[in-house]
C-alpha cells in the first residue's frame, strides 16, 4: 500500500510538472497570439529566445574546462575573409574599424587599466621582453601597435643605461660644464653620435593612443627623436628592409589578418633582423587556467565599467585572448611568413608569452 | 506546476529573475540569458564588485554619471520591484507598463511642447530642457538589470527624473537636486536615492545650507509626506495640462525660489 501510494505520488508529481511546462508553452503560444491584452511594442529591442534559469554558472564552466572557450587554430573554422572579433565572427575590414574604436574609447584610461587588471605585473613582463630584445645602441627599432610607448620607453632607457647616462632628462648642450667633461672624456663624444643613430618609429591604428603617448614622452623626458606615426600593421607606411628589430607588445591578437601582418614584418625588416612579439597566450596548466578565467571573465569586465566606464572593451580583451592562436600554432605562423630560428618563451605559467625571429 | 509558478516571473512566456539570486551559493556565480538589448547578465559576485566600485566612483568624481547609473541598477533590485508592483495596481501606472512608452527626441516633439500654452505640463517641460541645456537623450540605457520589466521600470525612472524637476519646480544645482533625491527616495525607496538624499547635502557650502534648513527642507519633507506617487503618472497624455492643477492633483505645494 505505501510502495503503491509513493508511486503515485511521484506519478502526479511528474505530471505536474510535465503540466507544468506544457501549460508554460500554452500561455506562451496564447499570449503571443492576443496582442491587444498586454500590447508591449518592442521598445526594450529583440526579444531573445526563451531562456533557461538553470543559467549561466561561468564558475562550473571553468572548472569543467570546457574547449570552447579556447581555439588552436583561429583560420581553420572561418572564411578567409572572415575573422575573430572576440566571440563574434566578423569580416576583416569590421574588425580593423571596431579595434580602432575600441581603443579610441580606452585611451585615457588605458594605462591605469592595464595596472589594474594585471596588479602591475605587465610592467615586469614588458622589462623583460626589452631585455631579451638586448637594444644596441645605434639600433632603428619599429615598434608597432605601441600607441602609448611603454617598450619605446623601455628601449630608450634601456640604451641610456648602456650609456651610462643615469638621469631621464638629455644632456643639455649649451651647459658649459657638461661641455667640459665631454672635453675631458673624448669616449663620450662617440657615444653621443651613437645616440642620435638610435631610433625609434612608433605605429600605431589609433591616433588617440599616439597623442597619449606623445604626452607622455614629454612628461617622462623622453625628448629622443621618437616617431610617431599612424598606420595599420597589415599595410606598413614604411619601405623595405628599413629597420633592425620589429616589436608588437600586446597588439598581434587586434590584427585581422595575421599572417598579412607577419608578412609585413618581414618586409620592413632588415635582412637579419629581429621580429618579437609580446602576447597574451595559452595557459597550459589547467588548474590555473581555469583560475585565471574565472578571474578573466568575472572581474576585468567589471574593472573596465568602473574605471573606464567600458564594460564591452573589456569583454573584447579578454575573448581575444582566448580567440588567438596558442603558442606552437602561432610559431609556425611565424616560420610560414619567413623567419627563421623562431622560438617562445612563456611567462607566467604561459598568460604572456614572447615570440621572438629572424629574418635571415 | 505552482512550484514553478512560484520560482519565476512568467512574464509574456521568459523566465525572468524574480527570487533575490544570492539566496543559494551556487546561483552567486550564475548569470540569466541576454534578455534584451544593452543587457549585461551578471551575477551576484559581480553586482557587488560593481556597486561598491560604483558607489566609491560616484562620491568621489560626481562627474561620472554612469558610475551613478550602475550604482542605481545594482543596489535597486526590491525597490523596482516595489514601484512595479504600485504601478500594476493603479490605473494609470498599469497603462504605463502596458504601453512602456520611452521620452526621447524620437518620441517626443520638442517643438510641439514649445508651442503649448505657457503655463501647462510640455511648456514648463521644454523651458526646464531649454534653461539647463540638457536633452531627453542624456539618459544611459539600463544595462545590469535581469528582468526585462524592472529594466524598463529603471528606464521610466531615469526618463522621466527631469519631468520630476519640472513638476517640482526644482532647478538642477544641488540644492534642487538633493530635493527631488529625497522625494524619490520616499516614493520609490531606491538605494540610490537614499543615499543622494542623506550624503549630497555635506557637499553644500553654508550659504547652501542655511537655505536647504530653513526654506528647502520644511517644503521638502511635506512633500514626500502628502504627495502622490510620481512614478504612476502617465506624463505623455498630460502635455497639455495646467501645471498647477497637476500639482494639486497630486498635493504638491507650490515650490520655494531657490
Amino acid at each position: 500500500m505505501k510502495g503503491c501510494l509513493k508511486q503515485n505520488l511521484l506519478n502526479m508529481l511528474k505530471i505536474n510538472l510535465n503540466l507544468g511546462s506544457f501549460l508554460n508553452s500554452q500561455i506562451v503560444r496564447r499570449v503571443s497570439n492576443t496582442s491587444s491584452l498586454f500590447h508591449t511594442p518592442k521598445i526594450m529591442g529583440n526579444w531573445s529566445a526563451v531562456p533557461s534559469y538553470k543559467g549561466n554558472n561561468l564558475f562550473i564552466k571553468s572548472l569543467q574546462n570546457q574547449s570552447e572557450n579556447y581555439c588552436s587554430s583561429t583560420q581553420k573554422t572561418l572564411d578567409s575573409e572572415q575573422t575573430h572579433f572576440g566571440y563574434e565572427t566578423v569580416s576583416k575590414e569590421e574588425k580593423t574599424e571596431r579595434v580602432h574604436s575600441v581603443f579610441e574609447n580606452v585611451a585615457e584610461k588605458y594605462d591605469l587599466m592595464n595596472d589594474v587588471m594585471s596588479g602591475g605585473i605587465h610592467r615586469l613582463w614588458k622589462d623583460y621582453f626589452v631585455d631579451r630584445l638586448h637594444p644596441t645602441v645605434n639600433i632603428k627599432l619599429l615598434d608597432v601597435a605601441g600607441g602609448t610607448g611603454d617598450i619605446t620607453f623601455r628601449v630608450l632607457q634601456y640604451i641610456r643605461n648602456e650609456l651610462g647616462e643615469t638621469s631621464n632628462y638629455p644632456v643639455d648642450e649649451s651647459s658649459k660644464l657638461l661641455n667640459y667633461e665631454k672635453d675631458i672624456y673624448s669616449d663620450d663624444k662617440v657615444k653621443e653620435e651613437d645616440r642620435k643613430k638610435c631610433k625609434v618609429t612608433v605605429c600605431d591604428l589609433s591616433e588617440s593612443m599616439l597623442s597619449v603617448g606623445r604626452e607622455r614622452a614629454l612628461t617622462l623626458g623622453y625628448n629622443e627623436d621618437i616617431d610617431w606615426v599612424c598606420g595599420n600593421a597589415q599595410e606598413l607606411p614604411f619601405p623595405d628592409d628599413t629597420f633592425d628589430a620589429y616589436t608588437i607588445a600586446y597588439g598581434m591578437r587586434n590584427v585581422a589578418d595575421i599572417p598579412k601582418a607577419l608578412s609585413e614584418a618581414y618586409r620592413v625588416l632588415k635582412p637579419g633582423g629581429r621580429f618579437m612579439c609580446l602576447e597574451f597566450s595559452l595557459v597550459e596548466n589547467s588548474l590555473i587556467r581555469s583560475v585565471y578565467d574565472l578571474y578573466s571573465f568575472q572581474l576585468i569586465p567589471v574593472m573596465g565599467q568602473i574605471i573606464a566606464a567600458d564594460w564591452d572593451s573589456y569583454q573584447y580583451l579578454v575573448e581575444s585572448i582566448r580567440k588567438f592562436p596558442d603558442q606552437e600554432t602561432y610559431k609556425l605562423m611565424i616560420e610560414e611568413a619567413g623567419f627563421r630560428n623562431v622560438l617562445y618563451e612563456n611567462l607566467t605559467f604561459g598568460v604572456t608569452a614572447i615570440h621572438s625571429g629572424f629574418k635571415i | 506546476m505552482i512550484h514553478h509558478l512560484k520560482r519565476s516571473i512568467i512574464i509574456l512566456g521568459k523566465e525572468q529573475a524574480s527570487y533575490p539570486v544570492f539566496l543559494h551559493i551556487r546561483n552567486a556565480t550564475t548569470t540569466v540569458d541576454k534578455l534584451y538589448e544593452d543587457h549585461i547578465p551578471t551575477n551576484f559576485i559581480q553586482k557587488s564588485f560593481l556597486s561598491v566600485g560604483s558607489a566609491l566612483t560616484s562620491i568621489t568624481d560626481p562627474r561620472r554619471h554612469d558610475a551613478i547609473a550602475v550604482l542605481g541598477e545594482t543596489t535597486g533590485y526590491y525597490a523596482l520591484k516595489n514601484i512595479y508592483n504600485q504601478m500594476l495596481k493603479d490605473s494609470e501606472g498599469g497603462k504605463i507598463i502596458a504601453d512602456k512608452p520611452r521620452i526621447n527626441s524620437k518620441t517626443v516633439d520638442i517643438n510641439k511642447l514649445a508651442a503649448m500654452p505657457h503655463d501647462s505640463l510640455g511648456h514648463s517641460y521644454w523651458q526646464f530642457l531649454s534653461v539647463n541645456e540638457v536633452t531627453p537623450d542624456s539618459r544611459l540605457p539600463v544595462r545590469f538589470v535581469d528582468n526585462q520589466e524592472l529594466a524598463y521600470v529603471m528606464q521610466r525612472y531615469r526618463e522621466v527624473h527631469d519631468l520630476f524637476h519640472t513638476i517640482l519646480g526644482m532647478p538642477t544645482n544641488m540644492l534642487g537636486e538633493v530635493a527631488v533625491k529625497w522625494i524619490e527616495a520616499t516614493q520609490t525607496g531606491l538605494p540610490m536615492c537614499i543615499s543622494g538624499a542623506l550624503f549630497g547635502p555635506l557637499r553644500f557650502r553654508p550659504k547652501q545650507r542655511a537655505t536647504y534648513i530653513n526654506k528647502l527642507l520644511p517644503w521638502t519633507l511635506r512633500t514626500c509626506r502628502n504627495a502622490k506617487p510620481l512614478m504612476t503618472i502617465y506624463f505623455e497624455r498630460r502635455w497639455d495640462q495646467n501645471i498647477q492643477d497637476l500639482r494639486n492633483e497630486l498635493n504638491i505645494e507650490t515650490p520655494p525660489k531657490i
